[in-house]
Formats: C-alpha cells, structure tokens, sequence
C-alpha cells in the first residue's frame, strides 16, 4: 500500500511516535508518583448529579444495585450529599456507626437517618435540621473517627455516634478496610491525639513505587469512574443496594452456652481492653460540636435455652453488662452526653432477618427516642 | 474481542505486514484467519459446540468456494495446498486436546480425534460429492447454497428456533433439554460470515464473481480483523488488496493504521464501554423514575452502540492497514446527518450496501420494469419498508427487530416524500446562508432524535416495553 495523499500530508514516523508516547507516559507516571493527585476529591455527585444519601458501598454486583464499594475517603465524601453546600438555615446532624446506621437492606429514606430528616425537625435556634447517614458497614470505632475526622471539614452542628461493643473491641481496632486503606490518615491520627495503634499487626495497603503510578491506581482511577457513571442510575432509580422491600419477623437463633467473649472469660474483662482511647480521640475531633454518643440498640432474646447467659448471638450477659457499666462511668467522667439504648427494642417483630438490623418499624421507634435529644441539643 | 486479541492481531498484523510480501502471505492470512476462527469463537454450554461450530465455519467456507468456482479451476495445486493447511489446521485445533494445550485456541475442550476424524471424512465425503455433482445443474446448486445458509441463519436467529436445535443437540449428547437456550448457539460472526458468502454465491449466479482461489476466498471470508463485527467487504475488492504486489507499506500507511486503531481502541474500550453502565437496558427501563433520566439512559444507549460498532470497525480497519489492506468504511459521523436518507448511506454502510444490491435496486428494478406498473411513491414504499424489514431481521427474528426495521421504513418513506413536497419549495432559498444553516441544524437535530428514538426497539426484548419506554420517554407513562 503506497500513499496516496502523500504530497500534501507530513510524514510520520511511527517509531518517534512511540517513542514520544513513551516518554509522555513516563513523564506522567513520575508527576504521579512525586505529587499527590486528590482525584477523589472530584465528583460529579452534587454538581451534574444528585449526591448519595449514604456512603458508597455494595453487597451486590454493582450492575444490579449501581453502588460499588470504595474505601477512598475522598470519593466517599465527595460522592456523599453531604458534600453539598451547607445553606444558612440548616442545622447540619451527622449520624456516625455501622451497617445499621448505614441502613443494610433499607431504603434511603427509612434509614435512622433519612427518617430523622424527614421528621422535619427545627433546631433550638430555629434552623431547619438535615440529617446525614455517614454510617459504613462492620463495625470499628478507628474507622468512625476516621470518618468523622473527614466529617468535620463539612461544619457539622450535631454529631451522633451510635456504637456498640462490637466497635470497641481489640480486633475492630485496625481491621476494617477504610482503616486499611488510609494509613497516612491514620498514622496522622495516631500522633495527634497520641493513639497508640501496633501497625505491625496489620497489612496496612502501604503505597509501593508501581502503586503511585498511573498504572498502579489504574483499578482507583476505574472505581472512581465507575462510581461517578453509577451516580447516573443512581439519579435515574433511586437504587443504591438490594432492598428488602418485605420483611421475615426474626427467627430466634439458639443460643450456644459458650460465655467467652473472643478470649474474654467471667466474671469481668480488663476495661483497658475496649478502645476508650479512640472514642476520647474521637471526641477531641469534635471539639465544640456536641456528640450525643449512643449505644444501640440490641435484640434481647429471652425465654430461649441459655437466654439467661446471653442477649443475642453476639454478646454474653456478663460482657454486654460490664461495657455498659463501663461505658456509663466514662462517659460521667469525661462528660460525654451518652444515652444507652440498649433495650430500646427488645421485641423481634421489629428486628430484620438479622439480630443486628432494625426493620423501618424498628428505625422508627429508633427515631422516636432520638428526636429529643437532637431537638434540644445546645445551639452552638 | 477483547484486548488481549486484539494486541495478539496487531502484533501479528505488524509483522506480516512488515515482513511478509511474497506469494506464501494468503496462505499465512488464510492460516491465521482460521486459527482466529477457534480463538475468538466464545465458549458455549454444550460440549466442544465452540469447537464444532469454528470447524463447521470453515466447512461452509469452503463449500461456498466449491460452489462459487469453476469446476476445471478446483483441482488447481494452490487450492488444494490450501485445503490440506485448512484440514491441518482443524486437525491441530483438535490435537491442543492432546498436547497438554487444551483451551489455548478453542475455548473449551476440543472433541475426542476419532470423533473429528469422522466429522472430517464426512465434510471430504460432502464436499467431494458437492463438487462432482455441482457440473450437473451449477444453478441449482448455487440455489440450494443460499438456501442452506439462509436456513442456518434463520435458526440462529429465531430464538425459540435456536433454542429447539440446542435442545435437539442436548438430547442426543444424552444431556436433558430442559436446560437448552438460545444463547447456546452464539456463533461468532456468522451474521457476516454468511453474508459474505451470499454475496460470493449472487455474484456467481449473476456472472459477476471474479474467479479466486480457496487462499483468496477463504481469506476474504473470514479475514481475521473483520471476523467479528465487519465490515463486509466485497471480494472483487478484497482480492485487489490481496493480490497487490509488492507491498510496500509506508511510514504514513503504518501511522494511519495505528492512529485508526488507537481511535478505535478508544471508542469501544473507553467510550463505549463506559456509556455501556448507563445505557438504557431492560433492567434499568423499568428502575428509571422521570422522562428526564429515561432521556439520558436512551442518548448514553444512542452514543453507545455507535462507539461500540464503530469502534470495532475502526480496530478491524486499522489492523487491515498494517497488513497492506484498505477495508472499507462503515460509519462516516451518522449522528450529523440532516435526513434518515443519508444516515442510512453513513450508518453500518457495508450492510447497508448489501441489501441496496441484492434486495432493494433488484426489487425496484422488478416493479419499475413490471406490465402493471405501481405508482412511485408505492415502489419506494414497498423497497424502503421491505430492506429496512430485512436490516431489521438481520439482527435477530424477533418483534422488536420487525419494528425496528419498520420504524426506520416509514421514516424513510416520510422522509423521501416530504423531501418532494419541499424540493420546489425551498428552490429559492439557496442564497439565505442563515435559513439554510438553521434548518439544516434543524434536520440533524430532528433526524438524531428519530434515529435515537428507534433505539429503543431495538435495545430491548419486548414490545410492550419499548412501548412504556416511549411513553414514558414522551412523558405520558402512569
């Protein structure tokens, strides 16, 4: 094949031009790896597209439920609706906690959040009261005040933590993926409010040379495309997982007569074993914006074989009994406002096909006995 | 295709390309063509189907050769090279089962060598017959050649059709049926492959075929770049590309196939592939809440099928371009025509060609030159709506296809008669550069949205979906 068009075109060598591609790609993988690209930062969420009502996450293939799981915190908040601009009149509430506050199965708007917001609450100074679910699944009190951490750069006016043991205890220190993933945050957490963390336990997701390239966060880069292109079905269904649109009463599990608490044994567990320290850390974060720090609440079985020796098929009696203990003493002695809602819905008509998540009805009784306190809160 | 083959075919394609000039380059395409065959075809849920169903390309292939030659050319020294590489080639296919390389070029495991064996002496059986008895009545035998092809394609493409051969297939592997789809016999590039050789087969009925040897034919068929989405090319001007010697390819001709296929690679793999998570689906139709969105998810549908096909074309042309071939074009900016006329002269042109030359001019040539001469505007209509009816079906025998194709028919029909009605209107108004870029803008604008409408037909399975879909596209769904 000879040119035809050769006369008027300008020649071109194919071997330069690989070899000015080559050189164009290597010139901006080391502008990669010497700069940190905030990426995540930018979102087509509350700019073309509406934001998410909670945090990026899925349980299912995200061609089903237009979701995908990041543990970026950038893309999770800018993706977030609570990255949007805070208006004069609005009393900004962020609801911090795991899968149950992130609302497993449960539409947006019958999350604890999204009911709450739609309870059309008026703060003391007259504001109008927005709630944000900023919840994430499994449960790990680092990976709350990682969040909230983020959280405060969106001027928050109530911050309600909803933890549980489960979050407090020795293995949910480090191990959870946002935590993982953000070590440089959590190193900057480590040595601002003096948390001692053992990194050697843990594969942190420590950046390599190759990881900082182009080609190293080729998988970042496609995630965070991904998402902003879900935020369009996002936009279009409302569909953000698989709901539940339909309910099973829980059925009551058996309960093993096993009393141990991971290595835990009766009549009592060293408090120095539950990560107080994180929650102070957390606490710090917030500085003059309130908290309201909640124990959730959790299914009481009883009646039940060795229902006189567990609550549920997590928590041994004797464990959840001390935490509680534990958690009201620090909380006088470090003045946090803590409310424990342990028993608040005992009943397992409101519990979903789990012992650790709530129905909309239950949410409901939920946001029943939190609408006071979020009321009343003080005007900052 | 998926980019891995695609290096593998560049790679390929440069050194051929570079290297390759002497008389051995057809037997090499031919060669790599129909190991391209095996590679590429998807594996299936009937055992070894992939495989039978590579090696059954090959076959037609070659009887659409037998057919279309004539009988004191087949026994030539090149063709019958070219039959032994075939054979070598199936033979080795089946032998990768043996050889410790068993999904490495058919995508499943490959059927046991007697069986192949038998298949194979069958096919020589069959083939040998075909070419003997072929000097009796050429002309019917050409006949039964289109009839056969048809025959297969219609099978493949009624659903509930595929889905009885599946089950056929199922119950004589002494599999149950119950389980049998029509997904079971995905064929990869048949729809092309078969049209290539009604192509060779009417162009031997009308004496128009050049004759070529089974190399060139074979090469043609199923040329490895354009074996799963085209273009159809034409042999007539395949084979010039094929015969051109020496061939000298230039540093602008390598570089206009690299910048074709890094294009290319951009639209299917990045374009196309991105718009495909938004596009408008049957899932998301019935999920998307306002006309607004519904709007969004059919033009990402819109832009998506256009990246993904032209896309395709441009990878196939590229890779043609480093082996010295010029494939012709398929879509030249569809999406900017001012009339459904020329989007159809700019939108899968090569398909578009075939049936202008074997359905649409012979059938208006047989009205116009008929005793009982029709009107016009009824010939027009009966062509128009008759070959958009058979693009429509071409895609699959389904209702959706039918009113896809008819959608486009009426437009068509419209689009010529208002373009009459407005000719010795708007004679006048050549010299008003602003009216005339205003309606011109105008038509693209009206045109593209018709065109995008039409998608939905064709994106989803039902009628009484895309029906919802419009209504709700119109803003009048419950």
């Amino acid at each position: 094949m000879t040119s035809s068009a050769t006369g008027s075109s300008r020649l071109i060598n194919p071997y330069l031009v690989l070899v000015k591609g080559l050189i164009l790609f290597i010139f901006i993988n080391l502008i990669c790896i010497s700069i940190y690209i905030p990426y995540g930062k930018l979102s087509l969420y509350n700019f073309l597209l509406p934001g998410r009502e909670r945090f990026p996450f899925a349980e299912e293939v995200p061609e089903k439920i237009y979701n995908l799981t990041t543990t970026n915190l950038d893309v999770m908040f800018s993706s977030h609706i609570i990255s949007s601009p805070k208006s004069k009149d609005e009393y900004r509430v962020v609801l911090l906690g795991d899968s149950s506050v992130w609302g497993a199965s449960l539409h947006p708007e019958d999350t604890l959040a999204g009911q709450l917001d739609d309870a059309n609450l008026k703060s003391c100074d007259g504001r109008k009261v927005h709630v944000y679910n900023l919840g994430y699944p499994r449960n790990s009190i680092t990976k709350d005040a990682l969040i909230l951490n983020e959280a405060m750069r969106y001027k928050p006016d109530l911050i309600v933590w909803i933890t549980t043991l489960g979050s407090l205890t020795p293995d949910r220190r480090l191990d959870h993926p946002i935590v993982q993933s953000n070590p440089s945050r959590l190193y900057e957490l480590s040595h601002k409010y003096n948390l001692e963390f053992d990194f050697s336990t843990i594969n942190f997701n420590h950046a390599s040379f190759l990881d900082r390239t182009v080609f190293g966060f080729r998988r970042d880069i496609s995630d965070w495309a991904r998402l902003q292109l879900y935020g369009v079905l996002w936009a279009a269904t409302g569909i953000d997982q698989v709901y539940r649109n339909s309910f099973k009463v829980y059925s009551l599990p058996e309960l093993i007569d096993d009393i141990s608490y991971f290595d835990w044994q009766p009549p009592a567990f060293d408090p120095r074993l539950l990560s107080l320290d994180v929650l102070e850390a957390g606490m710090e974060i917030a500085g003059k914006t309130p908290v309201i720090l909640v124990n959730e609440p959790i299914l009481i079985i009883s009646g039940q074989k060795n229902s006189d020796l567990r609550y549920d098929s997590s928590y041994p009696r004797w464990v959840y009994d001390q935490y509680r203990q534990i958690m009201n003493v620090e909380s006088k002695e470090n003045e946090w406002h803590y409310i424990d809602l342990w028993d608040l819905v005992p009943s397992t008509d409101f519990w979903g096909d789990t012992d650790m998540h709530l129905m909309p009805a239950g949410e409901a009784r939920f946001v029943e006995e939190l609408i006071p306190y979020i009321r009343f809160a003080p005007c900052p | 295709m998926t980019l891995t083959y695609i290096l593998i075919f560049t790679v390929v394609a440069l050194f051929l390309g570079l290297v390759l000039r002497d008389r051995w380059r057809v037997y090499l395409l031919m060669g790599i063509s129909a190991l391209a065959v095996y590679l590429l075809q998807p594996a299936l849920p009937i055992r070894s189907l992939d495989f039978w169903l590579s090696t059954i390309t090959l076959l037609l292939t070659v009887l659409g050769w037998i057919l279309t030659t004539p009988s004191d050319k087949l026994r030539e020294r090149n063709n019958l090279v070219a039959l032994a590489i075939l054979v070598s080639i199936v033979v080795f296919a089946d032998l990768t089962r043996y050889l410790g390389l068993g999904w490495t070029l058919s995508a499943t495991l490959p059927p046991k060598l007697e069986m192949l064996m038998i298949f194979l002496a069958l096919a020589v059986l069959f083939l040998g017959a075909t070419a003997y008895f072929k000097r009796l009545s050429p002309i019917l035998f050409l006949a039964s050649g289109i009839v056969m092809l048809l025959g297969i394609f219609i099978i493949l493409k009624v659903p509930s059709l595929a889905t009885a051969v599946s089950g056929v297939i199922r119950y004589a592997l002494g599999r149950s049926s119950a389980n049998a789809a029509a997904t079971d016999l995905r064929w990869l590039g048949f729809s092309y492959i078969a049209f290539r050789l009604l192509h060779t087969i009417r162009d031997r009925q009308t004496g128009r075929l050049p004759v070529v040897s089974l190399p060139e034919y074979v090469t043609y068929v199923i040329f490895f770049p354009a074996l799963t989405a085209g273009p159809i090319d034409r042999i007539e001007r395949f084979i010039q590309d094929l015969r051109r010697r020496p061939i000298l390819l230039s540093a602008e001709d390598l570089s206009n196939a690299g910048k074709r296929l890094m294009v290319g690679l951009f639209k299917k793999f990045v374009l196309a592939d991105s718009l495909a998570i938004i596009a408008l689906n049957n899932v998301n139709a019935l999920q998307t809440r306002t006309a607004g969105w519904m709007w969004v998810l059919l033009y990402a549908y819109t832009f998506q099928i256009l990246f993904d096909f032209s896309g395709y074309t441009d990878i196939a042309i590229g890779i043609g371009g480093f082996l010295g071939f010029r494939l012709p074009e398929n879509f030249t900016n569809p999406y900017l025509k001012p009339n459904l006329t020329q989007f159809w002269n700019s939108w899968h042109m090569t398909l578009t060609q075939w049936f202008r030359s074997y359905f649409f001019n012979p059938v208006t040539r047989f009205l116009r030159s008929g005793k009982h001469r029709l009107p016009i505007p009824a010939i027009i209509f009966i062509t128009q709506l008759g070959t958009m009816l058979l693009i429509g079906l071409w895609h699959g025998i389904t209702w959706n296809f039918v009113l896809w194709g008819l959608w486009h028919g009426i437009g068509l029909f419209v689009q010529n008669r208002w373009s009459e009605f407005l000719r010795p209107r708007l004679a006048g108004l050549e010299n008003r550069r602003g009216l005339n870029f205003f309606l011109t803008a105008l038509s693209i604008f009206l045109t593209f949205q018709y065109v995008a409408l039409g998608w939905v037909w064709f994106a989803l399975p039902t009628p009484g979906l895309s029906w919802q879909v419009l209504l709700k596209l119109l803003g009048m769904a419950q």
